[in-house]
């Protein structure tokens, strides 16, 4: 089971001739995602390390039947990409890029809200569903299949939670990056709900910063409508006002979005908040122990 | 990115927000000749800094003649101004703005941002202008008055008429505020701004609007296809170390702790930060050097936390994704013998080649702490910093 990808995932890969597309379409079938080819517009009809490339995205969708895509494409270009892949009706497009101009992303959610296609990220590591399929960067290494799912604002933070989890023995299900932009495509609700009807998720890890309400709006949901254990986690105990912190969505504006005031939402909406990033594995391990 | 208040009047009055005469000056004299030709009369003389709150720090002063101009403008160019939002080492006022003096009948508040809930951009209006919005909205959440923006459509005359109103303007002046607010929403949109506030927005006995202080944010994804904004940056407006930082791509926040950090990733660098001081210690950097960090950047980005002379140990923590640790660890390595580090290392990393880098850090003869979980390596690096 698990969510959003597994064995039968069929990914494209926008931006697939490029550095990062490249490098990382390899590791996305080194770990047994089916990459069906990419999309680099120009490079058509030509073939790049054994996969087929296309012109546009409705050319590989309806040469591969593919299902799902990543994007690889800079940031001026990547906002486009994903217009693309919307109107190509793919089911899931998994935006990696960092630095995309924000009233860009605000254009593309007010022309493809509502519609078929869910955007994971942008600014974000993608997903990975443990021993199926990978879109995006999570290195595949570290993940064992198991009981708990990941939901994330970060990167490398993502990682150390599923490098504790393998540790504990717990293992996951998927690990979504939702990305640290101040607009994204996937929110903490979106995924949760997906996790909530996922039979193999005994528990969710949720792993917030600071700026925003997102983690506030989840902990009201969370209360009224989830049923797992979730651990959560806020970065950015100690980060300063009025400072981005790395993402362009961690700023702690006009004293709003502050880690103590998440860390109090979750905790009223019965989270397990822990306030060392250390501690997530042991946690989950004792809150599924109970 | 932050721009001055002047600047700021600058764009708003290219698209027909109407603002105070002013000029920018650097010096006392230039102070006195711009309030001679602004009518010899009362003007106002404005420190030009970044942070808020300048009039309360004794950087804003009301003056009769140009005599007067002189000795303010005297007086506030070169001192370090303290205000809330500086800290209280204060930032040295470089400039000042002379503006022409108006007789103020009411301040109202205008600000532009874009909402993350409903991802539109929210015009906040307020007839309780001057003073801090956060402080309305705390106390009279109902005295702010809103108009999402629809991202195809734009700010809408009735919205502008909705906000006007609400705001208890009347005849002539519903007619200035809605040009006045669309001209605020197309420089928002125009230059990729992430913020726009007016405030205090004047209604003057004449019965005219004006802004009469002005601020502007942008967004710095999108400052590469604006260079007009871009070169309007004040580098003495920013942390020598952080600028340094920047020409590396490397993300760097300078705190006032003294356990300097190293990190991969935002989240996590932020985590670092926060298992810090969890274990008794006050961090005295945020460094992210990105997902993909060569030796260069790891060598620079050393240089740059010695730089701070407060920093008495460093904790490096990497999860290796993208980034191998056999790369963190030679980038280490080449650093600490270059730069001869005087202060002790605690290394945690994991991930992709951790055996390997591992190795390298226990063959280099260097004197490095290690540590296999983010827990051991905070509690390490806040013993050896004491």
């Amino acid at each position: 089971m698990a969510v959003l990808i597994d064995r039968q995932t069929r990914l494209l890969v926008q931006g697939i001739t490029g550095r990062e597309g490249t490098f990382h379409a390899k590791q996305a079938a080194a770990y047994g995602t089916t990459v069906v080819g990419g999309v680099t517009p120009g490079k058509g009809g030509t073939t790049h390390e054994g996969w087929p490339v296309f012109n546009t995205v409705a050319d590989c969708v309806r040469e591969t039947g593919a299902n799902a895509s990543v994007i690889f494409v800079p940031p001026g270009g990547a906002a486009d990409a994903i217009l693309e892949a919307a109107d190509a009706a793919l089911p899931l497009a998994v935006c990696i890029t960092e630095g995309i101009p924000v009233l860009d992303m605000m254009r593309v959610f007010a022309a493809i809200r509502g519609g078929r296609t869910r955007v994971i990220g942008p600014n974000c590591p993608g997903l990975i569903t443990a021993e199926q399929a990978k879109a995006g960067i999570i290195p595949g290494h570290i993940c064992k299949k198991g009981r708990v799912g990941i939901v994330s604002k970060s990167g490398t933070l993502t990682y150390e939670a599923i490098h504790q989890l393998t540790r504990n023995g717990l293992g996951q299900t998927t690990c979504i990056g939702i990305g640290g932009d101040p607009l994204i495509g996937t929110s903490f609700i979106d995924a949760l709900s997906l996790f909530a009807a996922d039979p193999e998720t005994e528990a969710v890890v949720m792993i917030g910063e600071i700026g925003g309400n997102a983690e506030q709006d989840a902990a009201a949901w969370i209360k009224q409508h989830f049923n797992k254990p979730v651990v959560g986690f806020i970065a950015g105990q100690t980060a300063p006002p009025g400072r981005r912190m790395g993402h362009a969505g961690a700023i702690i504006a006009g004293g709003k979005g502050t880690a103590a005031e998440k860390m109090e939402a979750l905790d009223q909406g019965g989270v397990r908040v822990v306030k060392s990033p250390a501690d997530i594995g042991a946690a989950v391990k004792e809150l599924l122990r109970a | 990115m932050k721009i001055h208040e002047y600047q700021a009047k600058a764009i708003l009055a290219r698209y027909g927000v109407p603002v105070p005469q002013g000029e920018i000056v650097f010096d006392a004299d230039h102070a006195a000749a711009a309030a001679q030709r602004l009518g010899g009369g009362t003007v106002v003389v404005k420190a030009q800094i970044h942070a808020g709150g300048r009039g309360k720090g004794g950087g804003v002063k009301v003056v009769k003649n140009p005599d007067e101009a002189r000795a303010a403008a005297a007086k506030i160019i070169g001192m370090q101004l303290v205000t809330h939002q500086t800290g209280p080492q204060g930032q040295k006022v470089q400039r000042v703005l002379v503006e022409q003096g108006l007789r103020i009948a009411r301040e109202l508040y205008l600000g532009l941002v874009l909402d993350r809930t409903t991802e539109r951009p929210v015009m906040m209006a307020s007839p309780d202008g001057g003073v801090e919005i956060e402080k309305v909205a705390e106390e009279h959440p109902e005295r702010i008055f809103k108009a999402f923006i629809h991202p195809a459509i734009g700010l809408s005359a009735y919205q502008t008429r909705q906000l006007a109103f609400a705001l208890g303007l009347e005849g002539a002046q519903v007619g200035q505020a809605a040009k006045l607010m669309t001209a605020v929403f197309d420089a928002f949109k125009a230059t990729d701004a992430s913020l726009v506030e007016i405030n205090p927005l004047i209604v003057t006995e004449e019965g005219t609007l004006l802004a009469l202080d002005a601020k502007m944010n942008f967004d710095d994804n999108a400052l590469y296809r604006h260079p007009d904004v871009a070169e309007l940056r004040d580098l003495s407006e920013e942390d020598p170390l952080e600028i340094d930082a920047s020409k590396f791509s490397l993300n760097y926040i300078k705190l006032d702790g003294t356990i300097g950090c190293m990190v991969n990733g935002a989240g996590l660098a932020m985590a670092t930060m926060d298992i810090i001081k969890l274990a008794g210690g006050e961090p005295a950097n945020f460094l992210d050097v990105g997902g993909g960090a060569n030796a260069e950047q790891i060598k620079n980005a050393f240089r740059i936390l010695m730089a701070d002379k407060a920093v008495r140990a460093v904790l490096i923590n990497i999860f290796g994704g993208i980034l191998r640790c056999d790369v963190l660890a030679e980038g280490v390595i080449a650093a600490v013998k270059d730069l001869g580090v005087p202060v002790p290392i605690v290394i945690r990393m994991e991930g992709t080649n951790v055996e390997k880098g591992k190795q390298m850090l226990r063959d280099s003869g260097l004197n490095f702490a290690t540590a296999d979980d983010m827990n051991e390596a905070a509690q390490k690096v806040v013993a050896l910093g004491h």
